[in-house]
């Protein structure tokens, strides 16, 4: 329990006022604005863009400002902000499979149709701290070359195309699409609701949840079958119009791993398939992603629930980092009730123990 | 109009309107300075709100929901009686405005061509160009294993 204080609204006020001077900073030096957030700590952008569950990328980047980079207390205050404006409705299904590919690669098959496409990635980069980058430092242009106008079937399709792995559990049109904003969890959740449980998740705790799997944890074999980023075009239903109009174009990562098989007397063995879907160049996210969402399959696929990664009710009642901040840090707030209670009884607690040792020190000093 | 009239209509329109989408404002406001907009009300006042962008499990699965997005919708009718929409990505609802301004010019007999060649057109050639832009840069990223080998022995 606890209750409210009255009588701290000066400190209060002083406090933010405080908070709003620090945030600024050394007020010699240049105020970030938000195009250089969105420009130049995209990444950041996107994390608060994911979690934060909602695609803005310049609310995201003011969120980020008026958090001072703190991205759990920036994600706060863009799933508040999303509270104040109404739902028109959900768009179509987005077709990753046209997306306008930024990136493309697959650890399973080097010859893929369309191609290993690096993109902008850290990957092969010497992690050396670059002290050019410190100040004034202009990049070179991009180096171009001829695009083919060739496809980019995604790898589970190909895979696909011979039965070696399970398909996508196909849509019923019956079933209501799963939303947890709307209705509280219940368990078991169907996977619509998992992904988007794991899709708002804490980046760091799918992410050891994830490593946690690969070592042995719920092991589920996994490879990288295929990780892209690009624009996929939006489409919304619009009820007046009274067709599907086009809303643009929003930057999304897509992670497919293939995992070791099933198989039964009846059916063939084959790969099985775990999903990570992200807002934004969200690559550690959609492949730890995956990696739950897989083991999060265990009681579908009929593999023994031994790990956490494998326990939906664990993963996804600690996966939102809002609530949890919230029920961690309101650990802050004036307590003094409880506590007085808890002292109180402490305090009888140890006058009983005083008073049954009184008669055996009695007893020694004789 | 029969049904084929309305649905290449409609595929005009569903046209435009991704262009527009695609487009800064500023720029369309540019481009549609150089047309003398009809007499028009709006029918719906340019609102922002947000849409559940969905995804699908494994990508060509069934339906689940990824997480929202800001959009801006209007609506615009002409004089003349055209009821154009506007819907796009993001807050900005003068944008809106103007898509749905748009669409309902491009409903219009008189005013279709024009707003083809002096505001959908030049967007949609900035837009290719943008893309064409991006696609090269991503090209030159591409691992071609056979020129690796090329040039050996």
């Amino acid at each position: 329990m606890y209750v409210a204080v009255k009588g701290g609204e000066r400190a209060i006020e002083n406090a933010h006022r405080l908070l709003a001077h620090e945030r600024r900073g050394d007020r010699d030096v240049p105020e970030l604005s938000l195009a250089q957030i969105a420009e130049q700590l995209s990444l950041g952008v996107d994390r608060v863009m994911t979690e934060g569950s909602l695609y803005d990328r310049e609310l995201a980047a003011l969120a980020i400002k008026q958090a001072r980079g703190d991205l759990i207390e920036a994600i706060f205050l863009v799933r508040a902000f999303r509270a104040t404006l109404p739902r028109f409705g959900a768009t179509e299904p987005v077709n990753t499979g046209e997306m306008q590919v930024r990136r493309r690669i697959s650890s399973t098959f080097k010859d893929i149709p369309g191609g290993q496409i690096l993109g902008p990635t850290f990957d092969y980069t010497h992690r050396l701290l670059d002290p050019q980058l410190a100040d004034g430092f202009v990049p070179e242009q991009p180096e171009t070359s001829e695009a083919r106008q060739a496809a980019t079937p995604r790898v589970t399709d190909i895979l696909g195309r011979d039965g070696l792995i399970e398909p996508s559990p196909a849509a019923d049109a019956d079933a209501p699409v799963g939303d947890l904003t709307r209705e509280p969890l219940s368990f078991p959740a169907d996977r619509d609701l998992r992904l988007q449980n794991l899709a708002r998740a804490d980046e760091g705790f799918l992410l050891a949840l994830g490593y946690s799997s690969q070592r042995g944890y719920g092991r589920n074999h996994p490879f990288a079958g295929e990780i892209r980023f690009g624009e996929v075009e939006v489409e919304f239903f619009a009820e007046d119009a009274g067709f599907a109009v086009a809303l643009g174009s929003i930057e999304l990562t897509e992670c497919q791993m293939v995992n070791q098989f099933k198989g039964s007397a009846t059916e063939a063995p084959c790969f099985t398939r775990g999903y990570g879907l992200a807002f934004g160049q969200s690559e550690r996210k959609t492949m730890s992603m995956a990696l739950v969402d897989r083991s999060l399959r265990a009681r579908e696929l009929g593999e023994e629930v031994i790990a956490p990664a494998q326990d939906e009710e664990f993963v996804m009642s600690h996966s939102d980092n809002v609530q949890a901040t919230g029920f961690v840090e309101h650990l802050k707030l004036p307590h003094y009730v409880d506590f007085q209670s808890e002292l109180g009884l402490l305090r009888k607690l140890r006058k009983e123990f005083a008073e049954a040792k009184a008669p055996d020190m009695q007893e020694a000093a004789e | 109009m029969g049904l084929t009239g309305r649905n290449s209509r409609e595929a005009q329109r569903k046209a435009a309107m991704a262009v527009l989408a695609h487009s800064e404002a500023g720029d369309i406001a540019g481009h549609l300075a150089a047309i003398a907009v009809p007499a028009h009300e709006n029918l719906r006042e340019p609102e922002n709100g947000l849409v559940m962008v969905r995804g699908r499990v494994g990508g060509d699965g069934a339906p689940f929901n990824l997480g929202e997005a800001t959009v801006s919708r209007a609506a615009v009718r002409l004089a003349t009686g055209e009821v154009g929409f506007g819907y796009v990505l993001g807050r900005d609802r003068q944008k809106a405005q103007m898509i749905a301004l748009c669409d309902a010019m491009v409903q219009t007999t008189e005013l279709s061509g024009e707003v083809e060649t002096k505001v959908i057109g030049p967007l949609r050639a900035a837009m290719i160009a943008d893309r064409n832009r991006k696609a090269a840069e991503t090209a030159a990223t591409r691992v071609d294993f056979y020129t690796m080998v090329r040039g050996e022995g």
